[in-house]
């Protein structure tokens, strides 16, 4: 029996109970259904992600409910609202004590580029002080459009090359 | 109601005199004065509210070019408001005002915030920091020759610059003002757009830093 995927592989009669898989596929599979969240929540779009922390919306469905507050424990940054430019050091600093791997998702208009804060005193996105793996739209952006974000990251985290990193690290 | 305390003050205070308002009375006092004025009207006219403290500038070349207003709010006397204006002291570069954090502590944090935005000096103030920018920023925003844009300068923290290069850069006003349209036309042509688009945060002004993309 041949699988139409190419994360694993199973034949009862020639392995039995043994399913064959690729060291990537592995690793990505734990990285992507357990992802913890740091949540950067620094102004009204943090409102939105407590919601999609909530029961109705249920970020656990993609196993990205253990909010952690403190850096050391996080796999995902989400960066929920406007960062001003005397803010910008800390998010980086929390960005830094994250251990890798780790991604951020910029959410929103105000973290990705400043939003409609054209002023001296904001950041003119995120993307200007840590590397962005998403961009959320919206003003603030529907909690669906969060958990859409959260699957497309998962998708970019199981297209990572993980097994050749680890060994080159 | 409002005359009563008016007629005691000018009658205390000769030297103060009426201010143009719309809405709640407003006296103008010289410095020296400004703060027997306002204890006056603390102790004896039940003033007991430091709503606010701010400042007007009159732009460079205005003589003097910085004042600065207190607001008062009786919380006895229903309804009753009123804002002292004083011209500051001291050069255009450094004006001077006096602290009133002894008569209310609640002045505190509003000298700083005057402070931080228009860069008056509250002298007896117990500690005069900047409160909403950070320490080290060089300019006062709310002067009028500060553009809304901001002006490049440095990143506080030297650990997050070494890192990452970034810098503090002028806004992208993308052409701005931006212009809504009006009429019946669809709500994507009614997006309020700037006047020049031939530069955002993609394509940099001549003139300006290009907004860096920090890269993995």
């Amino acid at each position: 029996m041949v699988s139409a995927s190419t994360d694993y592989g199973y034949d009862s009669k020639v392995e039995g109970g043994v399913i064959v898989s690729r060291a990537d596929a592995a690793i990505n599979w734990i990285r992507t259904n357990s992802m913890w969240p740091m949540p950067m929540g620094l102004a009204c779009c943090a409102i939105e992600l407590m919601a999609v922390g909530g029961a109705r919306f249920d970020i656990a469905r993609f196993g990205a409910e253990v909010m952690r507050f403190s850096p050391r424990q996080a796999d995902c940054m989400i960066v929920a609202g406007t960062v001003t430019y005397k803010m910008a050091p800390q998010v980086r600093r929390i960005y830094d004590q994250m251990a890798s791997p780790k991604w951020v998702i910029a959410m929103g208009a105000c973290a990705s580029s400043g939003g409609m804060y054209r002023s001296y005193a904001t950041l003119q996105g995120v993307d200007r002080i840590v590397p962005v793996d998403v961009y959320v739209s919206g003003c603030p952006p529907r909690p669906e459009a969060l958990l859409d974000a959260l699957m497309k990251l998962q998708a970019k985290v199981q297209r990572e090359p993980s097994a050749r990193r680890l060994l080159s690290a | 109601m409002s005359a009563d305390f008016l007629a005691a003050l000018r009658s205390r205070f000769p030297q103060a005199a009426d201010r143009a308002s719309a809405d709640h009375p407003a006296v103008n006092v010289p410095l020296a004065d400004v703060v027997a004025v306002l204890k006056f009207l603390r102790d004896e006219h039940g003033f007991d509210l430091l709503m606010d403290v701010t400042a007007i500038d009159w732009a460079e070349g205005a003589n003097p070019r910085f004042t600065v207003v207190y607001h008062l709010l009786s919380t006895t006397r229903s309804g009753s408001y009123v804002r002292v204006a004083a011209p500051c002291g001291g050069n255009d570069e450094a004006p001077v005002a006096p602290s009133v954090t002894s008569l209310w502590p609640g002045a505190n944090w509003h000298e700083r915030e005057c402070y931080d935005m228009f860069g008056i000096r509250f002298e007896g103030h117990p500690d005069l920091r900047r409160i909403l920018m950070w320490e080290g920023y060089p300019y006062h925003p709310l002067r009028k020759d500060f553009p809304l844009a901001g002006i490049e300068t440095e990143l506080p923290g030297a650990d997050v610059v070494e890192e990452t290069g970034t810098k503090v850069v002028a806004a992208p006003m993308a052409g701005g003002p931006f212009v809504a349209a009006s009429g019946e036309i669809n709500l994507s042509e009614a997006e309020p757009r700037a006047k020049d688009e031939s530069w955002s945060d993609r394509v940099a002004r001549p003139d300006q830093t290009p907004l860096r993309q920090v890269k993995e």
